[in-house]
């Protein structure tokens, strides 16, 4: 394997392209989530998202961010050619909702909040409400690597040049 | 940030290799052999070590209480004397003011300055608390998953270092490179193809 720090970099571009991605497929293809998790009832943009667009020797940074902000300012970056690099998103399954942030670069997690759980009145209570809260983290890490796995296996096949791509410029243009 | 706390940034790491038999003793071992003692009253800027998820200003590892089902819970603490920078200019004004006027000179040498600057900051640790950060843990040995609790740079640092350190094994952090080469399930014809990678343009 390269070295952590060279591999990092050099391939940090592949966060960003898994969350472009990810809008796209948000936006168009719900179905195609549920058949990664069949608990999902529906993965939604949440209050922030953050593009950035690296050109020669500039980088812009384009922060929508509100409850019930529009996107299309979004999608307008996309077309001058910015990526996606931090994306909230809700997690919905039955009632219950996660809401957390996601960085293109790390893919680290922030500003998770996990739907309710009991409370620890005793010690001897402490270990179900631990088993409990680590049941729902493992929830939602697992979609996402998931999600990430579904990605990966398309952006190293021909599908993503041949098919993916295309689809994703047509959304990006006609949004 | 903790695994009960309302709003959580969450790491997520691969651990790479595995302990000899049996296993929980050496993971008992490991948080022992490097579980956080106390720096108050003593002359040290920072301590880093392991804690009790449950109980982490006393530690106490005894009876399997980091295991909680199939998952091994416990946290990463670090407590650092942070001596407010005015504070430290005041002490060191009045120790170079009694020094000038004990010696009878009117300028120290660089050396003596700095001699005289670390004289200041270990009198000042000495009687300043340490504020504790604690940051939880979760590993699921079995799947060498590991998950920590904070995104902060610092702290994964330490994390790393510490756990390399108690139990000889090596956290890799799961970024997008690594996440596709090692947990991503790609066979060994697409993880070259990983490699050859460049950047796809969706604009134009």
């Amino acid at each position: 394997m390269l070295e952590i720090a060279v591999a990092y970099n050099r391939y940090h571009f592949l966060g960003e392209e898994f969350l472009t991605w990810l809008w796209f497929v948000i936006a168009t293809d719900q179905n195609r989530l549920r058949r990664l998790d069949e608990d999902l009832l529906a993965l939604e943009i949440g209050n922030r998202i953050v593009l950035e667009n690296r050109r020669q020797d500039a980088q812009e940074t384009i922060t929508i961010k509100g409850d019930d902000a529009g996107l299309e300012e979004g999608i307008l970056s996309l077309r001058k050619g910015a990526m996606v690099s931090e994306l909230n998103l809700v997690y919905k399954s039955g009632e219950l909702q996660w809401h957390f942030t996601i960085k293109g670069e790390s893919l680290n997690l922030s500003s998770l909040s996990l739907p309710k759980t009991g409370v620890a009145e005793t010690a001897e209570e402490l270990e179900g409400v631990v088993l409990e809260k680590a049941f729902l983290y493992e929830k939602i890490i697992e979609f996402l690597e998931n999600l990430f796995k579904d990605f990966i296996k398309l952006r190293v096949s021909n599908h993503w040049q041949n098919q993916a791509v295309p689809l994703i410029k047509k959304w990006i243009n006609s949004t | 940030m903790g695994i009960l706390s309302a709003s959580n940034s969450i790491t997520r790491y691969h651990v790479e290799g595995r302990l000899e038999s049996p296993v929980l003793d050496n993971i008992l071992r490991g948080l022992k052999k490097n579980t956080i003692t106390e720096i108050e009253g003593d002359a040290s800027e920072k301590m880093v070590g392991w804690t009790s998820f449950d109980k982490p200003y006393q530690p106490n590892f005894d009876g399997s209480s980091f295991v909680f089902g199939s998952h091994l819970v416990f946290s990463l603490r670090i407590d650092k004397k942070n001596i407010p920078a005015k504070v430290l200019k005041k002490h060191y004004m009045l120790e170079t003011a009694k020094r000038l006027a004990e010696s009878g000179r009117e300028y120290l040498s660089r050396h003596e300055k700095k001699m005289l600057k670390d004289h200041v900051i270990n009198v000042l640790n000495l009687r300043i608390p340490a504020v504790p950060n604690v940051y939880d843990v979760i590993w699921k040995y079995e799947e060498s998953i590991l998950w920590f609790f904070s995104n902060l740079k610092a702290a994964n640092e330490e994390l790393e270092t510490l756990f390399s350190n108690s139990f000889n094994l090596t956290l890799i952090r799961l970024f997008p490179y690594t996440s596709a080469d090692l947990v991503s399930g790609l066979s060994d014809a697409e993880r070259d193809d990983l490699l050859n990678l460049s950047p796809t343009k969706f604009a134009g």
